[in-house]
């Protein structure tokens, strides 16, 4: 990984440090608030566990989507 | 991604294909025995739902499917018809297992006449029963006989004519304008049912029928807000046909009840149902019935769903939220919510009170056992025992255990380890 | 039993409506039956033989509304009867839902350009996977994800040129937002790339406090440099910060990296463009062989920083013989040990370092050499530094930097111990942290104070605050609130540790 490959930056990075986060936060909403106080467009996502918690069927869904 | 993920992925378009580019068309009135080989001969009844046997039907299906055998004169009273029943002398199937679709108990008989809804785009046909507000509920009256009768020997003999000398009513142009004038083709069929009663006026007097004929047929067009379900629910099936049969495709081809189970069936998954004990609807009760007399949810209806109308639209037809007392905010969160469980969204069909988007299609296995969400169907409340008329309306959402065990059934199927 | 009936002319009503009106008038108090139907053939029958049968309802037609109410008394229904109009207007519509998944987020937020995910560790990788797939950087606080889960991750990162900043990742400051613990510091020169989110806090408090600036502070979870994940999300960092206009200066600060990636990350660092200070803590000087200016504190990283884009850093010397002699002339004479209680495991991890140079060994749940790990994370022995953030601590409850529970506990356990000298601990502030980390354990330490004074002993507070003035906190405020209580507060984590070590030289 660590060789002279030029390492190609994605536009989405490009534009995340030239423009700040745009974001979508998964957990916390003490994280989302914060981001909003600091004038930073976040949207929080009501999250549940895949496949409401079933380990097996969250585990194939991996697979499958 | 993955092979198996790109090979669903390309399946899913496939039959998300299938049904956007549909092209139901209303070509005719048929007796079934007429256009469905399966009762073509014999003692048979087909009925709504996934299979089911007499003896666990349940009250108000049990009364339509004796109605039918009276109907059909293969008993002289309901006594004996139930005797024939419980003998096995007549053979019952679901509508699904022979390209129909009916209605809460929507049973067929032979000499029923049914819609016939011809996919012009796949060359498929589909077909329905006629909607009417008491032997599908189980009542087997004389009354409710009556009314079968008018429909078999008077009405739809005249619409059979009138469908002819148009050649045939292009269904789709139909639909799109009614869903944008608060339609949602389940519970919600005013707009079309008037718009169907329009097209057919004029054929209708052209046809050279006896003028009672003609004019008790449109009576009976202008006073029945609801008509339009029975070729709805024909056009649907007649949609989502097509889309079933994919190899590795997990789209929902069929969503349907008994009143005893809920069944759903997968594009790629053949003729096998998933099923799980039908659920109870969520709903408002006409003056003078109570929650425990109202039966489980029953009928084929929900296969407007499964194309993407009816519950779907439910931003469409904010009239229909007064079911449960709900709110345009939630009829609004309803639509958004279906289109994170579907493959794709119709081009033609277009909810104005969402900005026009088009109606989300191809509910997915994989999206709805992912979310938790499952469809939101909206449906009519029949009576626990046979003989009593529609007592209400509601929402219901299947079983999510349905999706569960067909997303199971296709990691088994398709050789997908755990 | 009362029956009353009301007929309204000219009312009509969508007939779903008026049955959610007669479920609401049924759920009255005192109502035992309501139909509010419009007068139909169909619906006169139904309320005839619901008993009601009034002349006005028989004359009513299908465009007149019938009110039919049966209640426990007349009175009861009049009232019902006299509301009906409220009854008949809409409710008022609910909030707005939030979407469930990241793809109906995606659906509202199409410009998104980062995920921020903080779920529970294990449903964290494929949210992550997914996010990176819709081309989403992701900040990864989560914890918990395998070495493979975390090289995979990576791996597709790395491939698509997207920043994965984590797992086990708690701050970065990006464009001048920061992104879960982080302080509020002026923007400026000088760029970070850290594995260790209290590190990358101290560090860019630092800067501030000396004038200058942060152009983009980058996390890259705490096992980035190890020698199976071969620091992929460094190099994307580095990357960043090489083509951003806006930094001149580039500090990695982390504990030592694998080997191997050392040797891979060192030509590459040399190789920059921009200057670099390498913040290494606890570097041992013969593993590391480079031209590159190699420093062991945050505190001399701010420094050095500070230096390359010309401003002047705080002075580090500071004249400690006065406050020293006056601790130390209060302990009674078994008192030796200090006692770390931290909340930044990066604070505890340098502390040792500091201690250790100085010849003191202290045990720790997280030791930087294995010898001296706890044998029961619970109870200190000796010189003990504790890191409460560690996941024996955190499993199941919040971080210490937002729940001061467990170490007021802790304080208050150690004041038990007769040997114990000085505590020593750190106070974190900025976005996401406690209101008041300090109001939170002032009563503990003025209590623990107390009890070791009862016992004709001196216990001495040492600690640090990361923050800066901008901080929701404030600085000022968080260190008077501490002087105050007799705590002696050093200028950073470093010093602290360095004084506190002194306090106990010769014990």
């Amino acid at each position: 990984m660590m060789d002279n490959k030029q390492l190609n930056l994605h536009p989405a990075l490009e534009t995340l440090v030239s423009r700040g986060p745009v974001a979508v936060n998964l957990g916390l909403s003490s994280f989302a608030e914060a981001l909003r106080a600091q004038g930073a467009k976040v949207l929080q996502v009501d999250w549940t566990p895949p496949a409401s918690g079933d380990e097996e069927l969250s585990r194939l869904l991996d697979k499958l989507l | 991604m993955s092979e198996i993920k790109e090979r669903i992925e390309q399946a899913n378009a496939e039959a998300l294909r299938g049904m956007v580019t549909a092209d139901p068309v209303l070509v005719d009135i048929a007796p079934a025995g007429e256009v469905i080989p399966w009762l073509a001969d014999g003692k048979k009844v087909l009925h709504s739902g996934p299979p089911v046997t007499w003896d666990r039907m349940c009250g108000a299906q049990r009364g339509a499917v004796i109605a039918m055998v009276l109907f059909e004169g293969w008993a002289a009273t309901p006594e004996q018809a139930q005797e024939m029943l419980a003998a096995g002398e007549v053979e019952l199937a679901p509508n699904h297992h022979h390209g129909a679709v009916g209605p809460m108990a929507g049973t067929i008989s032979p000499s029923l006449p049914v819609f016939v809804v011809e996919n012009r785009a796949f060359g498929n046909r589909a077909f329905c029963r006629q909607v009417e507000d008491r032997q599908q509920f189980g009542d087997f009256s004389p009354e409710a006989l009556e009314k079968l009768a008018l429909w078999r020997e008077v009405w739809a003999p005249a619409l059979r004519a009138a469908v002819r000398e148009l050649g045939g009513l292009p269904l789709k142009p139909l639909i799109a304008r009614a869903l944008e004038m608060g339609d949602e083709l389940h519970n919600r069929q005013v707009a079309a049912s008037s718009l169907f009663a329009n097209a057919v006026c004029v054929p209708l007097l052209d046809a050279g029928l006896p003028k009672e004929q003609a004019v008790s047929t449109l009576n009976m067009l202008v006073n029945h807000p609801v008509f339009f379900l029975g070729p709805a629910m024909a056009a649907a099936k007649a949609t989502a046909d097509p889309a079933h049969g994919i190899e590795w495709s997990t789209v929902v081809t069929a969503m349907t009840r008994n009143g005893v189970e809920f069944g759903i069936r997968v594009s790629g998954l053949g003729g096998k149902w998933f099923t799980a004990p039908a659920p109870e609807v969520n709903g408002l009760l006409f003056p003078g019935y109570t929650k425990q007399e109202a039966g489980l949810d029953m009928g084929d209806s929900a296969i407007t769903e499964t194309v993407g109308w009816g519950g779907f639209v439910l931003a469409g037809a904010p009239a229909i939220l007064n079911l449960v007392g709900g709110t345009v905010e939630e009829a609004l969160e309803y639509s958004r919510k279906m289109r994170e469980i579907t493959v794709g969204e119709s081009p033609q069909f277009r909810i104005p009170a969402l900005s026009f988007q088009g109606t989300a299609v191809g509910i997915d296995i994989r999206k709805v056992v992912k979310t938790g969400i499952t469809p939101i169907i909206d449906t009519a409340i029949a009576h626990r025992e046979p003989g009593h008329p529609m007592i209400g309306a509601g929402l219901v959402r299947p079983p999510l255990e349905c999706f569960q065990a067909a997303l199971k059934g296709f990691a088994a199927r398709y050789g997908i380890g755990g | 039993m009362a029956k009353v009936c009301m007929v309204r002319k000219n009312a009509y009503f969508d007939s779903m409506f008026l049955m959610q009106v007669s479920r609401r008038l049924e759920g009255e108090p005192g109502v035992e039956r309501a139909a509010v139907v419009l007068a139909t053939e169909n619906n006169k029958r139904l309320l005839s033989d619901l008993g009601f049968s009034a002349p006005e309802i028989q004359a009513a037609g299908p465009n007149d509304l019938v009110v039919a109410l049966e209640a426990e008394t007349e009175e009861v229904a009049q009232g019902v009867l006299g509301r009906l109009d409220a009854f008949l207007s809409r409710r008022q519509p609910e909030g707005e839902a939030l979407p469930r998944t990241l793809d109906a987020a995606l659906e509202l937020l199409p410009e998104a350009n980062l995920a921020v995910i903080s779920l529970p560790g294990r449903y964290a990788a494929p949210e992550a996977r997914a996010a990176l797939e819709r081309n989403l950087n992701v900040f990864l606080f989560s914890s918990g994800l395998s070495v493979e889960e975390e090289l995979s991750l990576k791996e597709l990162a790395h491939r698509k040129g997207l920043l994965l900043m984590g797992p086990d990742c708690g701050t970065a400051i990006i464009a001048g937002v920061g992104l879960g613990f982080a302080n509020v510091v002026r923007r400026g020169r000088i760029g970070a790339i850290a594995s260790s989110g209290t590190g990358l806090q101290e560090f860019t408090t630092l800067v501030h406090r000396a004038g200058e600036g942060i152009s983009q502070a980058i996390g890259t979870g705490s096992r980035d440099l190890s020698d199976e994940i071969r620091g992929l999300s460094t190099l994307v960092a580095l990357e960043v910060l090489e083509r951003d206009p806006d930094t001149q200066v580039i500090v990695p600060i982390s504990k030592p990296p694998g080997k191997k990636t050392l040797g891979k990350l060192l030509p590459r660092l040399e190789r920059c463009e921009k200057p670099v200070v390498l913040c290494m803590l606890g570097i041992e000087p013969d593993r590391i062989t480079t031209e590159l200016p190699v420093v062991e504190t945050m505190e001399e990283a701010a420094a050095q920083a500070v230096r390359l884009v010309g401003g002047s850093p705080e002075s580090s010397f500071k004249d400690w013989e006065k406050p020293l002699a006056q601790e130390r002339a209060r302990f009674s004479r078994n008192q030796r040990y200090i006692r770390g209680i931290f909340a930044g495991g990066t604070f505890c991890y340098q502390a040792q370092l500091i201690l250790q140079r100085q010849g003191i060994e202290a045990w720790s749940n997280a030791p930087l050499d294995p010898r001296f790990a706890l044998p029961d994370p619970t109870t200190s022995k000796g010189h003990t530094l504790v890191d409460m953030g560690s996941e024996e601590f955190t499993e199941g409850r919040p971080h210490p930097m937002i729940d001061p529970t467990l170490r007021r506990e802790r304080i208050l356990k150690e004041a038990e111990d007769e040997e114990v000298a000085v505590l020593l601990l750190d106070f974190i502030l900025g976005h996401s942290a406690s209101p008041d980390p300090v109001g939170e354990l002032l009563p503990a330490i003025r209590e623990a104070k107390e009890r070791v004074a009862s016992r004709g002993g001196y216990l001495c507070v040492v600690a640090s605050v990361c923050g800066t003035e901008e901080d929701p906190q404030r600085l000022s405020a968080q260190v008077s609130a501490l002087e105050r209580a007799g705590v002696v507060v050093l200028t950073s984590s470093a010093q602290a540790a360095r004084f506190a070590a002194q306090l106990v030289e010769g014990k």
